[in-house]
Formats: C-alpha cells, structure tokens, sequence
C-alpha cells in the first residue's frame, strides 16, 4: 500500500519537481492548490504570482503529465483571517508585516495538513528551498538551504518539530539548477515565472491603495525628528516603512530616514543615517523548533529580515518576549518583520520584532 | 459515380487520424472536464492537449486560445467582446466589405446598438488595401477587423501590414484566419494582430469546434455567459469531440502541412491552367498570386451559375457559387459586387477549393466535365445569343 502525500503546488518549477521526485520515491501523490483569494478583486493579470489562475493551470497540467489527481482547495476564508486582515492591522498600527511567514504557519503548514488529515495523507511536501533533518528519536530539526540564493528558510521558522516530522521538502537540498535540468528531462514544462518578490494578494495596486480599500483611511500628519520638532507633513503612515529614505519629500541637509512610526500620534519620526541603527530588538510571539529555547541566554546568528545577512547576537528570554542583542548595530530593525534565529545553518527558531532598542 | 470533392472551403474531410483520435471519446472517456474527478480530469487533460497543440501550431501560448464552437462564434466572441468591454475610449469599428456574414452582420447589428462601422473597400483584385484601413480609422475607433484571406476568392489580405498600422494608432485588430490557417503560413508572434479566428472543421477536425487566440492581457466581454469554462470568457461545456478532433488536426498539419499544400498548389494550377486553357470567355475573380494556394473563383460568362453548379453536382463534381453561406439565392455575389466584377458576368461565378484527397484524376475529370457543361449552357444561353448579336 503506498504511503499517500499531498504536493502542494504553485505552478512553477520547484513545487512540480517536489512532486515528481516523490512519485519516483513511491508515494501516491495528491496535487493540491490553495484557492486563497478572489483573484479578480487583486489582480487584472492572470499570472506571475503564487497561485494565481495561469499558475493553477500550470499545476494542472503537470499533474496531467505526472496522472495524479490535482484538486483546488478553498481556504479563502482562512487566508483572510490569518493573513490578510493581520497585514492591515499591522500597517494601520505602524508596522511592517511580513504575511508569507504567517501563510506558511496557517495556511501552508495547518491548514493544508489539515486537508492532509481528511485526504488519508501523511502530509505535505512543498518546493521550498530548506533542508529538514529527522533524527532516530524522532525529533526534526530544520536547515537553511545548500542554495544560499534560494535558501527560504527564515519564512519557516515557526514550524516546531512534531510539524515537521509531516512535511517534506524534496528539492529543498539542491540546487535550483539540478532541479530545472530535472524539470526539463521529465518533459515538465512549467514557464518560467517572475520571481517576484511582492506579496501575493496585491499585484495591481501600492500596498496605499490596497489597505485603503480594506478600509484604512490615510491620515496626513507630521514628519518629526527625534526630539519632536515638526520637519513637514507626510502622506498617510501607511507609505513608509523604517530605514525608508526615498518618498519623504523633504528637503534637508543631510539624507533623512525614517527611523520610526507612531500610529497612535500619526506621526513619522526622521533622523540621519546613524539614527536608524539598531543596538537591540525586543521580540515576542516567539516560538522555538525543538519547543523550547536552548538556554534562557544563548548566543546565535539573527536575521532581521529575509535578506539581511545576519548578524551575531545574544538572545535573552524574558518571559513571553526575547530581548535580542546584536554585536553589531543593525540597519533599520522594523517592527513586524520576522526576527529569525540560527545556530550556524540551523533555524532555531524567532518571532516578531516588537521594537528596536538602542 | 465518380465523385470529386472541390468545396473545401466550405468544409474538409475529417482526417482519418482525427477519428482515431475521438474515439474514446465517444465511449469510455465521457466525463464531463469541469468535473474534478476521474471521469472529468482524463477529459479534462485531452483538452487542454489539444489546447497545446493548437497553440503549438499558431506559436502562441495555449492560455490566448478560448474554444468556441465555430468560426462564426469566434468572430462574434472577437467583435462583441471588444465593442462591449469597458473602458473603450470610442465606439467606432473598421472592417472591410468583403467579411464573412460572421463579421458583417455582427457590425451591422452593433449599427443598431449604437456603434459607427466603415466597411472598407477592396480593390478590383478584391485586396483590402492597408492605405485605405488606415483612412478609415478615427480618434473613436475600438477595432479593426480584416480577414486574412476570403473564403470566396481565396484573396489574401496584407493584414502584417493593416495590423501595424491599427497597433500605431493603438487600436486592436482582429483577423478571420479561418480560410487562411492550414493553407498559408502564421504565426502569431510575428502578426502584429490581437484576435484571431479559426475553425476546426476547415482543417480536416470535425464540425463544431473553432476557437479565438485572444493575446494575452485583452480583457473582453464575454458573449456567452454561463459557467466558468474557458476560464470565464465562453460558458457552456465543451464539445470535446470537437476540441479533441481540432487539436489533432493541427497537430497533424504541424508535420504535414508544407507537402499538403504543395501538392494541394500542384493541383490548383493545374487545374486553373487547364481551364484556361480550353475555355474561352473566363474571368478569374481575385488576385492573381496573392491568394490561398487551394482556391480559384471563376466567371464563366454567358452562363448561369446555379445551373453550371447542378450539371456539375449531377456529375459527381462538388463546388460552390459564392459562399457556402449565401448560395441559395440567385444574387450576386456582394464579395464579386465589392471587386467591381461585372454583375451579369459574376452570374456564371463559381469558387472551386482543393484540398486533401484530391489527385490529378479528380483534376482531369473535372476539367472535362466543366468544358462540356460549360459548351452545353452556352449553346442554350440566351446570353450568348445576345453577345453574338451585339459583336
């Protein structure tokens, strides 16, 4: 009796070429989609992004090549709940959120192993680039990507270990070019699709015009330095985001970054290069892989956002927030970015920057 | 009976392949393809194959193909979907007077809903000329629709160079390639077009299937309304014997399409030579190279045509007098009319089309037949009687 999974696919190579490789380990493979918004309302193109129309059909199609059932799963409404009504909560308190880790832990990674539960499944494999390693005990711990170019796994790193233990990365150990060649030989064709670095539910529109259909009404109000001086008058918070420097309309001596944002003031605070540097961040909502912290103080690399580079750091647990210390200070550390925490390659673990320190 | 098929651009024979190829289709593989399980996804599959292979052979990508169920349909879906989209900045609509009626009477009933259409002439070679599209559109023009080559007289229309001139005055052009396709060379990325129709019972698929490439990024209204097939732009299930059956002719046409038309252009000029040859007071209608390799439309004066065409049927010989669509009545043909062929003369007009089957015996046959039904009418033609005494 195979054992059954389900391919959680996008349309684009990586995913196809996840499924494929577990057709070829012997798994009975389910291909599933996530039906997550209504397209029509975020988009007048038809492709390039996850999930889209064009991509479902894409899915389908390799699902033709590979005979294996491809079904589209409504999960609109948890989409909605778990990521897009946080992302305007987020903006509209100032912050910068970061929806593709929440759509990992809700949707990809609850949700769909739920949809696994009903299928019969083990679980869920995806075209994520990261690397899960499971121990004798049991126990699964999770590794940044070989490909460091593709490496994925600061958008993972809220998945625990008993979580793991039900999903598969099949080419999340390669390289992106190894799985185009496998791609090509299995005569998937899968065109080649904008990366694209935007979120997935608002492709048409800025993120201003969006939340201002979500109901979020822009509000003028003051830029102001650190010490409350009124320096002119911006546009509505929603347009910027801290360590921004472009789009402030101001005039002044030196450039000027944003270095914070009051929400409940309106207010954009300014101030020069080295006042965008970071000494701390606190963290909370923070979660571990292996369930619990290594130690109530411990020394790691941290990233502060997906494609910092990372930086050394202490972290310290202070009950329901970690208060994290870099050796260096960072660059515009954002609340409501992703904090992630690694012990060389490995994903410890992170949560959400609540704020920066000195 | 010996019987010769000369019509085929009013249908073609289904390719042998192509009934293979349905086969199945007609038995086991009856699912509905919008259903998601196994009776609907192995349908579901061969017709988005087909969709590949028909975009394979027009080299377009196969999500700019929706499937309709004609030619006719698809010029309504290219027209109506244009004039009744939002956003147009106009209401005007350009397109030529030799159209089929698919085209013509579209526009006309979009006359009756408000819109302005200039029906552009052709010239004495029944050519649309690109100067006189380009006179014709206007700061509210919304569409430019020119065939690609008429099914009367085979005229193929310099639409390379029409679609250019509609692409600078940022206007969408549509093509009717529904005659063209399979018998001359296109493809799409080199068409400076944004619609085009084909048909798939003209390619030797089976009656019932046409489709619409629709480059990417057009937004249309849609024309038939109902559930989401063909991704919402054309409701209805599909005719998926006819789909499958179009898919594999333009595969078929893929391999074979080159050496059908030579042999197919071997065989018309044999036969248009042989004709005027050995008949006197012929007038060919169109032009005289640029026109399908498949297609003569011949005058043949002091005759009737209706008449030549039952002698003809009577002898096994199957041709057409203007198009299959609007033959029936005793007027002449408007495309004839719109050439400035002389009304009494294009009477006796008949189109004969070539296409797979035809050999050099059908060829011989036909030539003598046509000489003697020809010699027949014109000792009774009174026409004749009328010219001998006028000379």
């Amino acid at each position: 009796m195979k054992r059954r999974i389900l391919a959680a696919l996008s349309g684009g190579v990586d995913s196809s070429v996840a499924a494929l490789i577990l057709q070829r380990e012997g798994f009975e493979v389910i291909g599933v989609s996530m039906d997550l918004y209504d397209f029509s309302e975020v988009t007048k193109n038809r492709s390039g992004t996850c999930c889209s129309l064009d991509d479902l059909y894409d899915a389908r199609r390799v699902c033709d090549r590979l005979e294996i059932p491809y079904y589209v799963l409504n999960l609109r409404d948890e989409f909605r709940r778990e990521v897009i009504d946080p992302f305007v909560r987020e903006y509209s308190s100032g912050r910068t959120p970061n929806p593709c880790v929440l759509c990992n832990e809700h949707l990809k990674f609850r949700a769909l192993l739920r949809k696994a539960d009903e299928l019969g499944a083990e679980g869920v494999a995806t075209g994520h680039y990261a690397v899960i390693q499971r121990e004798e005990s049991g126990r699964c711990r999770l590794f940044a990507a070989p490909d460091t170019s593709k490496d994925q796994s600061y958008f993972l790193f809220s998945l625990d270990s008993p979580r793991l233990t039900r999903i598969r990365f099949p080419v999340g150990g390669m390289m992106k070019s190894e799985v185009r060649v496998i791609a090509e030989e299995a005569g998937l064709t899968v065109s080649e699709k904008r990366e694209s670095q935007d979120i997935c539910f608002v492709t048409d529109e800025t993120y201003a015009s969006f939340l201002g259909r979500k109901g979020i009404r822009e509000k003028e109000g003051h830029f102001v330095d650190r010490e409350g001086t009124v320096l002119g008058a911006h546009r509505g918070i929603l347009r910027y985001t801290v360590g921004q420097r472009r789009g402030l309309g101001i005039a002044a001596k030196e450039p000027l970054y944003v270095v914070a944002i009051d929400a409940e003031k309106n207010e954009v605070i300014l101030g020069a290069g080295d006042e965008i540097l970071s000494g701390s961040a606190t963290v909370a909502r923070w979660s571990f892989v292996s369930g619990a912290p290594p130690a109530p103080e411990f020394r790691a690399t941290v990233k502060v956002r997906f494609r910092h580079p990372g930086v050394l750091a202490t972290v310290r647990c202070e009950g329901e927030k970690l208060k994290v210390v870099f050796d260096v200070p960072q660059k515009s550390v954002t609340p409501g970015q992703a904090l992630v925490i690694y012990d060389g390659n490995e994903v410890l673990g992170g949560g959400w920057i609540e704020c920066a320190g000195a | 009976m010996r019987k010769v098929y000369l019509d085929h651009n009013a249908t073609t024979p289904v390719h042998p392949e192509v009934r293979i190829a349905v086969a199945p289709f007609l038995s086991d593989l009856f699912g509905n393809p919008s259903s998601i399980h196994w009776a609907g996804r192995d349908v579901r599959k061969a017709i988005e194959d087909a969709r590949q292979e028909t975009a394979a052979f027009f080299g377009c990508q196969p999500l700019e193909i929706v499937f309709t169920s004609s030619g006719t349909e698809s010029d309504n879906l290219a027209i109506k979907g244009i004039a009744f989209r939002k956003g147009n900045a106009g209401k005007h609509i350009v397109t030529s007077a030799v159209e089929h009626p698919a085209v013509i009477n579209t526009c006309r009933f979009l006359e009756g809903q408000g819109f302005r259409v200039t029906y552009v002439p052709v010239n004495r070679h029944g050519i649309v000329e690109a100067g006189s599209v380009r006179a014709a559109i206007a700061k509210d023009t919304i569409l430019v629709s020119v065939m690609n080559a008429n099914n009367e007289t085979g005229c193929v229309m310099p639409i390379r160079e029409i679609g250019r001139l509609a692409r600078e005055a940022g206007v969408l052009m549509h093509t009717d390639a529904v005659q063209a396709a399979g018998k001359i060379p296109l493809d799409w990325k080199d068409l400076p077009v944004d619609l085009l129709t084909f048909s798939g019972h003209k390619v030797n698929g089976v009656k019932g299937a046409g489709g619409l490439i629709v480059r990417k990024g057009i937004e249309m209204a849609a024309v038939i309304h109902g559930g989401h097939q063909e991704r919402g732009r054309r409701g209805g299930t599909e005719n998926v014997v006819g789909i499958v059956a179009m898919g594999k002719a333009f595969s078929l046409l893929r391999e074979n399409m080159s050496d059908e038309v030579r042999e197919t252009r071997r065989l018309r000029d044999r036969f248009e030579k042989a004709l005027f040859d050995r008949i006197p007071d012929l007038v060919l209608n169109g032009h005289p190279t640029d026109r399908l390799p498949n297609t003569i439309n011949i005058s043949f004066r002091f005759v009737e045509g209706e008449a030549l065409l039952l002698n003809l049927d009577i002898l096994g010989i199957a041709c057409s007098s203007g198009s299959a669509c609007t033959s029936g009545s005793l007027e002449a043909s408007p495309i004839l009319m719109a050439m400035g062929a002389d009304p009494v003369d294009s009477q006796g007009a008949l189109r004969f089309s070539l296409g797979m089957g035809n050999t050099d015996e059908d060829v011989d046959y036909a030539v003598e037949s046509i000489e003697a039904v020809v010699a027949k009418l014109r000792a009774m033609s009174p026409l004749v009687r009328r010219e001998a005494k006028a000379r």
